[in-house]
């Protein structure tokens, strides 16, 4: 039985079944590691010892009934960002490179309760700040469709990881695309739900307003099932919501007659590889096929996306990195006389170039004289491109087009040109703005043999209609995969 | 001819809310813990914890806004004051700056010159600090988060007062409402109610104000007093001297007072305030503040009207009865178990106000019951014990509630009723004391007195002083006949 083949939710039946142990599980995890990671490297910290110790615990309580889940058993990475009880939390930058957390973020409990099999910590970009998983401290994650490019970000490990097979699936966060442009980029499924789906509660925040976990995984069902877990109302997080339709296994249906899908003309215009356009729209014309309803129309607003995001982001980073200062956790800088010397050595030497480059535009739009003109401004920009939103899904279900311009750029490139590397995002960060749940699913590969992801964005708590196109698609598709594609 | 000033002050008091755990986490208020026991990942800024409102918090801002007749802002949010400072875990203190929630209100203040109102400009929420040890034997800095996260409201007034009599009328009025509906024991000294001065002088009869000077560290009305004193001083000094004032932060040593500079307006740091995304906006219903409206409770003004119409007790010990919320629930309690209104007032008035004095107790500490202090009267209505043993009884009540008359019993201190030892005592007082008692056959009333309380000394204050009277008298009468 070839493992590195399987779903995560093929691992589990199989593991349920008794064909596969999850002992037996971790170490195809562990071997794929052992076997990519040092090229690749997809992660910050890998837990040996403790996933293999874990794996015989989750098998006792398969056995005894106990878990009966999807995931039980099933080894999943999980990016640096989400707080895990007494393993290290980086964020991949220095000022956190030896944070140790005292809790578990909310929705890695809810994995972990489900009988999921911690591996570690993916890489990622620092602080989540990046596209490119390339501003960590811990170094560039590389794509593992071909080692010269990127694999995205921020959630660059995690995504880089299940398509090395270097896990199962894996969790992400999506502020401004993180999750749906890595898994473009390394022809993965990745979903940033809602926002309020998925509490927040132990997730190291970037922009508090747009952040959202998601999965990264190998197919839209794995997708649907892990979301089904992760989701929930949690009391510790004020931004979560109650809902009451979190059953998203059941949308997986191949059934899109009917459905409205409308092609934003903004997101095919400039800029965009002719590539990826095309490959994005023959995924649309399968869907037609499928019986759905295909129509173009005017998205308004999406220029003022990227300044309206990059001020709101920046400005809501600017305050939740405050808290690292070195006086409590993570680095601290030696020889410091006083304490405000202290902090400016601290935070000089332990952030990197983009994430101070962030924290100055946000500290920037925040200040007095500047905060109406740039920060009060880009929440009535982020208000308008909302209604926008529900104006097209007065007449849609779904809004199809691209996750990112390009495929995966090559190593170095991106950073040299950080405003080109912003401009990137454009199909992604509306819908951050506007709380929206959205999904990339792959669709193709280039003549350079890097595949490309086709993005489908559906109103707030429209997830069941995502995934259900989703899976029709997928199915119609066929299948897809780093090891499917021969390489 | 000198130039006549006018002073224009306003505070910002700050009043810590009498919540049971903290504005955004669980854990404990409670005063005094060992450091950083009452703490969780929340009120430390662990990356990746979240702040959740404690409704409680919202309700207590929300019953002093109504009861200092404030527009309640029916849809408020929280704003983050970003400054770097090692007491503040996260680096941005979570307040409330575009949606307070409260606003436009006042109170009515009465001082010997009359009665005014006092405009209160905005009260909103917001989370108090850590404390810094600084340990000098170790040249190090610790920091206690115990008291990060405890809910505090603040409440700015708009520049209404004209002198410190004004002030502190302002502030007794705030602490007495605060405390009768429960929100916070506002302890000046323990800092659970906090007053900065924003204090400018003028010309009599100009328009515009002077420039204005915060003051900080008062810790008492004494020294809010004196620094509004020395404040108006200085800054009138300055504009004699045809300097100007100088828009700043100052800090009041009342040890030596006078005031230093903290920060001058130039290096005023811009906090950057933004609303805190982490929090979703706060909708107070309809129908929940009609709740709070209808849960408000009798203020001062009220129950002192009815104190005159129900109870026949003099004008002044009724000031001083609701002159604090515990002092007049204790009277009330204590009535309501059957106890005559004069009584329990003398009690309060006199034995209460002396220990309390002696002690340095704060009403809101007062720890003996309604029941206790009712049996005690009755137990000296029965002449079960007499006034001298009562005082003493209620010195150990005031101190640790004790019920009065187990300790009677356990003590032995119930009066003397036996004829014979008391006569017998009379009897050896007055041989022992032949000067006192030819003083008195001589004349010199007074000097039965002493002899009265000779007795009583002998008799450990256990005898009837009535009694004991009656019966010298009786001896005396015979040794002149």
């Amino acid at each position: 039985m070839d493992l590195a083949q399987m779903t995560a939710v093929e691992l589990s039946a199989a593991i349920r079944e008794k064909k596969v142990t999850v002992r037996e599980a971790v170490e195809a995890s562990l071997d794929a590691i052992a076997k990519r990671e040092e090229s690749l490297n997809c992660y910050v910290t890998v837990d040996r010892e403790g996933a293999l110790q874990r794996a015989d615990e989750v098998q006792k309580k398969i056995d005894d009934g106990t878990l009966t889940g999807p995931l039980a058993g099933v080894p999943v990475a999980v990016k640096d960002n989400m707080c895990t009880k007494g393993m290290l939390t980086t964020c991949s930058s220095k000022i956190l490179g030896n944070f140790v957390p005292t809790f578990t973020a909310d929705a890695v409990i809810r994995l972990e309760e489900a009988g999921a099999v911690i591996l570690g910590k993916t890489n990622m970009d620092e602080f989540a700040m990046g596209s490119t998983t390339e501003t960590s401290a811990y170094g560039v994650t590389r794509n593992p469709w071909n080692e010269g490019h990127v694999p995205g970000g921020s959630s660059g490990g995690s995504a880089a990881a299940v398509a090395a097979g270097e896990c199962f699936f894996a969790l992400g966060s999506d502020t401004g695309g993180s999750i749906r442009q890595p898994a473009s980029f390394c022809g993965v499924v990745g979903m940033k739900p809602t926002y309020g789906t998925v509490s927040r509660y132990g997730l190291i925040a970037y922009g508090s307003s747009l952040d959202q976990i998601g999965p990264l995984c190998k197919d839209v069902t794995d997708c649907a099932a892990i979301l089904e877990i992760i989701a929930g109302h949690d009391p510790k997080d004020s931004t979560s919501m109650k809902r009451d339709d979190t059953d998203f296994t059941s949308a997986l249906q191949e059934d899109v007659a009917g459905m409205k899908i409308g092609i934003p003309r903004d997101y095919f215009g400039e800029g965009l590889d002719p590539e990826v356009k095309a490959s994005v729209l023959a995924a649309a014309e399968l869907l037609k096929a499928k019986g759905a309803v295909v129509e173009e129309f005017d998205l308004s607003l999406v220029d003022y996306a990227i300044p309206a995001y990059y001020t709101i982001a920046a400005a809501e980073a600017s305050s939740n990195l405050e808290r690292f200062d070195g006086i409590k956790y993570g680095y601290r800088a030696e020889d410091c006389e006083e304490l405000h010397k202290m902090y400016k050595k601290t935070r000089s030497q332990g952030f990197g170039a983009e994430v101070k480059r962030r924290i100055m535009l946000g500290s920037f739009v925040l200040s007095s004289g500047y905060y109406d003109a740039y920060y009060l401004k880009a929440l009535r920009v982020k208000a308008l491109i909302k209604k926008a939103f529900d104006d097209a899904f007065s007449r849609y279900d779904v809004i199809l087009g691209p996750a990112a311009p390009t495929t995966a750029p090559e190593l170095g490139k991106s950073l040299q040109d950080p405003i080109q590397m912003y401009l990137g995002d454009i199909y992604t960060i509306s819908v951050n703005l506007a709380g929206l749940p959205g999904i990339t699913v792959p669709c193709g590969v280039d003549s350079k043999g890097l595949p490309i992801g086709v993005q489908l964005i559906g109103d707030c708590f429209r997830e069941k209609k995502l995934l259900r196109m989703a899976y029709t698609y997928e199915k119609a598709r066929g299948p897809f995969g780093l090891d499917k594609e021969g390489r | 001819m000198a130039r006549e000033y006018e002073t224009v002050i306003g505070l910002e008091v700050h009043v810590e809310l009498a919540t049971r755990t903290k504005i955004f986490c669980g854990c404990s208020t409670a005063f005094g813990g060992e450091p950083n026991t009452h703490t969780c990942p929340v009120c430390t800024g662990m990356p990746g914890s979240l702040p959740v409102l404690n409704k409680k918090v919202l309700e207590y801002a929300v019953a002093v806004g109504l009861a200092a007749n404030c527009k309640i802002t029916r849809y408020c949010k929280f704003d983050r004051k970003n400054y770097f400072y090692p007491d503040n875990p996260q680096n941005y203190q979570i307040s409330q700056l575009y949606l307070p929630i409260c606003r436009d209100g006042y109170v009515e203040i009465t001082t010997e010159s009359g009665t005014k109102k006092v405009g209160i400009h905005e009260i909103h929420m917001e989370e108090d600090a850590g404390k810094l040890i600084h340990d000098e034997w170790e040249d190090c800095t610790l920091v206690d988060y115990n008291r990060s996260g405890v809910p505090l409201i603040e409440i700015v007034s708009e520049p209404d007062m004209r002198n410190a009599d004004e002030v502190i009328a302002y502030l007794e009025k705030l602490r007495l409402m605060i405390q009768y509906l429960g929100a916070s024991d506002c302890k000046l000294q323990e800092g659970s109610m906090r007053a900065d001065v924003n204090l400018s002088v003028r010309e009599v009869g100009a328009k515009e104000f002077g420039t204005r000077t915060e003051m900080k560290n008062l810790n008492s009305f004494r020294a809010i007093a004196r620094a509004i004193e020395g404040e108006r001083e200085r800054q009138i000094d300055l504009l004699e001297a045809g300097e100007a004032v100088v828009q700043e932060t100052r800090r009041w040593d009342d040890g030596k007072g006078v005031s230093y500079t903290m920060r001058s307006k130039e290096d005023a740091q811009d906090y950057r305030y933004f609303p805190d995304p982490d929090l979703t906006p706060v909708h107070v219903s309809d129908e929940w503040l009609e709740q709070i409206r209808a849960a408000q409770p009798e203020f001062r003004e009220e129950k002192m009207e009815r104190y005159r119409r129900e109870f026949d007790i003099p004008d002044y010990d009724i000031e001083i009865i609701t002159g604090a919320k515990r002092m007049a629930d204790l009277f009330e309690e204590t009535v309501a178990l059957g106890t005559e209104p004069k009584k329990v007032s003398n009690w309060l008035m006199g034995e209460t106000m002396r220990l309390m004095k002696e002690t340095e107790t704060d009403a809101a500490d007062l720890c003996f019951s309604p029941e206790h202090l009712a049996k005690l009267i009755s137990l000296v209505d029965a002449k079960a014990i007499t006034n001298t043993v009562a005082k003493e009884v209620f010195e150990v009540m005031f101190a640790k509630d004790i019920d009065p008359e187990s300790y009677v019993e356990e003590k032995g201190l119930k009066t003397v009723n036996d004829e014979g030892e008391l006569r017998s005592t009379v009897e050896r007082v007055i041989a022992e004391n032949p000067q006192s008692v030819s003083d008195y056959l001589g004349g010199k009333e007074k000097a039965i007195g002493f002899l009265v309380g000779q007795t009583m000394k002998a008799m450990k204050g256990k005898a009837d002083p009535g009694s004991v009277n009656a019966l010298l008298k009786e001896l005396l009468s015979k040794l002149q006949a």
